[in-house]
């Protein structure tokens, strides 16, 4: 069962999201995640499972084909990378408001503006608070490994339908570009149109006589109906938070101190624990995989055990407030950071464990 | 109080000559009365009714004064961002090759915020129909310029008249549209005499009949007036499109069957 392959991350989306049994790809080229459109134009999808796979005009064309799609009850995706994420904010907005299921990949680049094409975590806040406009969430998930890339593509694509919500895979230009091992699970086919047209009754695939007709909307001129939407919204989000948390922990057993970080972040704290462990520094690692929503008990449960957190993130500080949120102030939370497309040394976390948390 | 004008004794069958159509719903419109907006939409309905594929059709409404066009469409439709409609069209037909799929923009969703998206799906030859309704204003927003405002024309944002040196041209983008080779069928109608009403009814329906061979875009103008935006009574905003907006943007084919058509100097007037 399964294929074991030795691909990049950017791949490995491509080829997951074929066996996912996904219906239409709809990008634009941005550095550093254009392999994913390359990965399905050169496999031609369109005669291995009959998945259309186009290039748009602009991001701002793509995320809105995604929006056609997604409303006609059909499994989409689109990838990109920051500049190309923040020109979609508005579909996605619009995608939250008429609750369409859809896939959205950010292999993010540093900001801000045209930045750099290094790796990079600053669009946490843009994905995890609502980067376009209203009252909405997404769910995020952060893969830290090509597998998860593959895994988390299907994993995505089931969460987008279980709560007509875009999903937004929230990756890097590193994890994007490494090649690692990839356990591909089985392919899945395709739905057929007549499984789409019952499986998502709500969807636009043409009216029979036999009931109203769809209307796929995030409009409501009458506040009171606006604000019934926004209840059912913030009910769904409330649902998430229940039943979709996902994190790991490595080594918190006896852990007096804990590195918090995600994706690649978290791959680095990996070899930082055991460093600082080398060094009789007794310290676990806290991966949370959702980061909306975001696993607050679990990390504030911790809170209570360990002496002091080091947040970890490519950025300046984004999930530290999450963290800090988490935990209260009972204890030192610091966070540490590389950013513009430098990642950080296992060595640089350990010694700002040290002089931040443990010293400090 | 005075009794409602209604005769029922002369509710018979055989004295109805003409009724709603039932693809389209039972409500109020939200236009102005005057407005042109009313009148394709039932144009367009009744072709569908007599082409019989409203379980076959799926539609797309835009941000403007037809926002709320899916409330009175009676077949699935789904209501875009400003100008994005025809993105959403293409997605929609990608995904399901065998619908008929239309767009209905006004000027500002087609031709300023979505310029883009029109011209490459358009280019792309993508297999669906635009219905576009053109009347040199934004009504929604209270009457401001118009990428299709004429030169010198009044709005709330061009208070003097339109200025093109400062405020740019008006864009026939109809005319642009038309020489891509993804495009196979261009025309540019109106609805304010019952002969024009016909003609474009016509050109709806040979649009969705060349959708169903898939031959390309399908793209019908309808210069309309804007009465309310115009600041005038329906009469005078349809005699002014007459002077004014049928000089500057001639009614006629443009391309029929992926070939343009020659330019006539004569202008049509009825």
């Amino acid at each position: 069962m399964g294929e074991l392959r030795l691909m990049k991350g950017n791949e490995a989306v491509a080829e997951a999201a074929i066996r996912a049994g996904c219906d239409g790809y709809f990008g634009y080229p941005i550095t550093p995640q254009s392999e994913v459109m390359e990965y399905l134009m050169a496999e031609k999808p369109h005669e291995r499972t009959g998945m259309v796979v186009l290039q748009a005009e602009s991001e701002v064309a793509s995320i809105n084909m995604l929006y056609g799609g997604a409303g006609t009850g059909k499994m989409v995706m689109t990838s990109s990378s920051s500049p190309g994420i923040s020109l979609m904010q508005e579909g996605i907005s619009y995608m939250a408001g008429a609750e369409l299921p859809a896939l959205v990949v950010n292999i993010v680049r540093g900001g801000p503006g045209l930045g750099t094409i290094q790796p990079s975590q600053a669009d946490y806040f843009q994905a995890v608070k609502g980067g376009g406009h209203g009252d909405y969430k997404m769910i995020v998930l952060a893969p830290a490994s090509v597998q998860e890339m593959c895994d988390h593509t299907k994993l995505g694509f089931e969460l987008a339908f279980k709560y007509r919500n875009p999903v937004m895979i929230l990756s890097d230009g590193a994890i994007g570009q490494m090649m690692e091992k990839v356990m591909l699970f089985d392919p899945i086919p395709r739905r057929s149109d007549e499984e789409v047209i019952k499986q998502n009754p709500w969807a636009a695939t043409g009216k029979p006589a036999n009931r109203e007709h769809i209307i796929i909307t995030s409009l409501d001129l009458d506040p009171a109906g606006q604000e019934k939407v926004n209840l059912k919204l913030q009910a769904k989000y409330r649902k998430m938070e229940e039943n979709e948390v996902r994190y790991e922990t490595l080594g918190c057993e006896d852990a007096e101190y804990l590195l918090v970080a995600f994706g690649l972040s978290a791959r680095i704290c990996q070899k930082s624990m055991d460093l600082a462990r080398a060094k009789g520094i007794k310290v676990g690692l806290f991966r949370p995989i959702t980061l909306f929503p975001f696993p607050s008990r679990s990390i504030n449960e911790l809170g209570r055990k360990v002496k002091g957190m080091l947040v970890v993130e490519m950025n300046a500080g984004q999930m530290i407030e999450d963290v800090r949120l988490s935990v209260g102030c009972n204890i030192k939370i610091e966070h540490f950071g590389r950013f513009g497309g430098i990642i950080p040394t296992p060595d640089e976390v350990v010694k700002a464990l040290e002089t931040q948390i443990i010293g400090g | 109080m005075e009794e409602p004008f209604v005769k029922t004794e002369i509710r018979k069958d055989e004295n109805i000559v003409y009724k709603r159509t039932c693809f389209l719903v039972d409500r109020p419109l939200s236009y102005c009365p005057g407005c042109g907006h009313g009148v394709v939409h039932r144009m367009l309905m009744e072709t569908l009714e007599e082409m019989n594929i409203q379980q076959q059709t799926i539609g797309v409404s835009p941000v403007g004064c037809s926002v709320l066009a899916y409330d009175f469409m009676n077949v699935d439709m789904l209501g875009a961002a400003h100008g994005r409609a025809p993105a959403l069209a293409t997605a929609i037909k990608r995904m399901w090759p065998d619908k008929f799929v239309f767009t209905y923009q006004g000027d500002g969703d087609l031709a300023a915020i979505g310029t883009a998206e029109t011209i490459h799906a358009c280019n792309r030859g993508e297999n669906f129909t635009i219905i576009f309704i053109n009347n040199g204003i934004y009504g929604m927003t209270g009457g401001q310029m118009a990428p299709t405002t004429l030169p010198g024309m009044r709005s709330s944002t061009s208070p003097y008249g339109r200025d093109v040196l400062t405020m740019g041209y008006p864009l026939k983008i109809t005319e642009l549209i038309a020489h891509l080779p993804g495009v196979n069928y261009v025309t540019r109608q109106a609805v304010h005499t019952p002969s024009h009403v016909r003609k474009t009814k016509k050109a709806i329906r040979k649009a969705f009949e060349i959708q169903k061979e898939k031959k390309g875009i399908t793209f019908i103008e309808v210069v309309s007036n804007c009465n309310s935006g115009w600041k005038m009574t329906p009469v005078q905003s349809n005699k002014w499109m007459e002077e004014n907006m049928f000089p500057f943007y001639p009614l006629g084919d443009i391309k029929v069957d992926g070939k343009l058509v020659e330019k006539k100097e004569t202008v049509e007037k009825e």
